[in-house]
């Protein structure tokens, strides 16, 4: 009886991750039927247009890689600095507790609320306008809780014996976490920011909310450009009446789905270049 | 030796928020990269017009960018308003609130027409029943009181079937809805709301496409892109003296004037210091230029030479102010909107 039990509930596994990977498979299947007809170089590095065969996605993936490095740029150092200080400094602390628990909160916002903020507080309050600086800065506040607990837990996996080690041999507090702690936490820091930016590059509710579902036809030249980015064209594409603008939202999910995984990609090797040198 | 944390802290934080601070007051006119911008926003229904006008007008002019929001009419004149945008598109002339609004943050308009628009009833193909409506008709459907009352396609008619009538139309913050609730309502935003809404028409298109008990109105230009998946119902608006019965809409019928009362002009409005810039002049006259072959390609029906040349002699002048002023624009044709041009 008890060996029943245990195959069913093998069973009951095996079928949960088939339907998972199916479902994924499916969808990949579908989209890569729709748009890999219209992939071409052409497609790259063609503007918008009100012409299906001519439009492209040069505007909005220069847009994507744009707001997704200042995402990145802003929420790396805020995101680290607030966890060391919960970690390192607060940690036994009541008003630390509180915090934390304030940031999983956050971390569970609908995105949405993070792009009306970013309306009120950097589009219209501090004047940054439509900007590319505006969306990252949005998109920052969207990645900063993951940013946080994800670096959190990295810091706890470094070893007390390291910390202890280093002020054995006279170190202080921010010499132990900038030379021992940091380091070898950077593996688990790195793979949280990207689990970070990856879904905030496939974000679109906050930055239609600040005002970037435009026809805008160029690549951004700076951080006060206007902008709009793949999930946006790929919105657009969606809704627009005539069937061929379906097979160009396809083609543009799949120049997502590759700029996704490519960061992806380049986060294991970071990550694992990193482990190989913290191990010594 | 321990340092206070927060001073490793607070730099970072300061750092990043006076770096965004700082460039924040950059004007909206140019980017960054010393490239010209002209800025545009407003009616999902002119947005068409808009998009083909820039995408054609920085073929010729690559140091020029030119963006198109679609935020509604309502939306694009409150942006207008707060000096956000250089152009508003509007697919109902601008109202005397909006006008308050844009006097007291001392923001002057040129109002210029810029295509002829009609409002078209659209039905899924499969409702065969839906041969015409009258205005009558349209009123008892969308009246305010019809809410939650008026459920049913016999209700309107006897002969139609007792079924569900599932209702859909522009969102409250366009033009479009403004000007059919003045039309067939007596009053702008006075409708029933219970509908499904949308700011996006081709998000109206998707639904009544695929919904056999779907009523809706949406701008005859996107009926044309999808002639194939809607069905237009002949409106009646029971008047002899412009084309007895009901009439469809068609580029004819919106051009003379006998698709009453769901035709209107739709219009751009320019911020008279925004026109002070040579980018967003030499936009608007290509605007002009290029308006009667590109209205028609985007299934609008252009306003002729005549008029064309007098609303491009109007920005010339820099004439400001609008000639419907906060009336509503029900039943007003080409000719009519001729003389209103010639009186300025």
């Amino acid at each position: 009886m008890r060996k029943h039990a245990d195959l069913i509930f093998q069973l009951v596994s095996l079928s949960a991750l088939v339907i998972a990977l199916a479902a994924l498979a499916a969808l990949v299947f579908d989209i890569v039927s729709d748009g890999a007809g219209r992939l071409s170089f052409q497609f790259l590095t063609n503007i918008a247009s009100r012409k299906p065969e001519e439009a492209g996605v040069y505007h909005a993936l220069m847009g994507s890689i744009w707001v997704i490095a200042l995402t990145g740029a802003l929420a790396l150092p805020i995101g680290v600095a607030a966890a060391i200080f919960l970690e390192e400094y607060g940690s036994r602390s009541r008003m630390a507790r509180f915090i934390e628990l304030n940031i999983s909160n956050l971390a569970a916002v609908p995105s949405i609320i993070y792009g009306l903020l970013g309306l009120g507080l950097f589009v219209r309050l501090m004047g940054m306008g439509q900007s590319v600086l505006a969306g990252a800065a949005t998109l920052a506040l969207l990645a900063l809780p993951v940013v946080i607990l994800s670096t959190r837990e990295a810091l706890r996996t470094v070893p007390n014996s390291i910390r202890e080690g280093s002020y054995a041999l006279g170190a202080t507090k921010w010499q132990t976490i900038w030379n021992q702690v940091l380091p070898m936490a950077l593996p688990g820091v790195l793979t949280g920011l990207i689990l970070a930016l990856s879904r905030a590059v496939g974000e679109t509710a906050p930055l239609i909310t600040i005002g970037a579902l435009t026809y805008i036809p160029f690549a951004p030249d700076g951080i006060w450009s206007k902008f709009t980015v793949l999930p946006i064209q790929v919105f657009n594409w969606v809704s627009r009446p005539q069937p061929e603008f379906k097979a160009n939202a396809a083609a543009g999910i799949l120049v997502l789905m590759v700029l996704l995984l490519s960061m992806n990609a380049i986060a294991i090797v970071v990550r694992d270049r990193q482990q190989r040198r913290g191990r010594i | 030796m321990l340092l206070s944390p927060v001073r490793h802290v607070a730099p970072l934080v300061v750092l990043v928020f006076t770096l965004a601070a700082c460039g924040g007051s950059s004007s909206s006119g140019t980017s960054s990269g010393g490239t010209a911008l002209v800025t545009l926003d407003g009616s999902s229904t002119v947005f068409p017009i808009s998009e083909a006008v820039a995408e054609e007008f920085q073929k010729s002019n690559q140091n020029i960018n030119v963006t198109v929001g679609i935020s509604g009419t309502g939306g694009g004149f409150q942006k207008f308003c707060r000096g956000e945008i250089d152009i508003s598109d509007a697919s109902r002339p601008i109202s005397a609130s909006e006008v308050a609004a844009c006097t007291k943050s001392g923001i002057e308009f040129i109002e210029m027409p810029v295509a002829y628009d009609g409002i078209a009833i659209a039905v899924n193909p499969k409702a065969a029943w839906a041969d015409k409506i009258t205005v009558a008709e349209l009123k008892t459907l969308w009246a305010p009181d019809a809410q939650a009352k008026v459920k049913k396609w016999n209700q309107i008619r006897a002969t139609w079937p007792d079924r569900e009538i599932h209702l859909f139309g522009a969102g409250v913050d366009s033009g479009t809805y403004d000007y059919f609730t003045e039309a067939i309502n007596g009053k702008a935003k006075a409708s029933r709301g219970d509908f499904t809404s949308s700011e996006d028409d081709n998000v109206l298109v998707q639904g009544i496409s695929s919904d056999e008990l779907a009523l809706g109105f949406l701008p005859f230009a996107y009926y044309e892109e999808n002639a194939e998946r809607l069905k237009l119902v002949p409106v009646d608006d029971e008047k002899a003296d412009n084309g007895a019965g009901p009439m469809l809409p068609s580029p004819d019928s919106i051009k003379t004037g006998t698709y009453q009362p769901l035709s209107r002009p739709v219009f751009i409005y320019i911020s008279k210091k925004a026109a002070e810039r040579p980018e967003v002049q030499k936009f608007v006259e290509f605007y002009m230029k290029n308006a009667e072959t590109l209205v028609r390609e985007v299934n609008y029906v252009g306003l002729g030479p005549e008029i064309y040349g007098m609303v491009t002699d109007r920005f010339a002048k820099r004439h400001t102010g609008s000639v419907f002023s906060g009336q509503n624009t029900v039943g007003v044709t080409i000719d009519q909107l001729l003389n209103k041009e010639r009186a300025q």
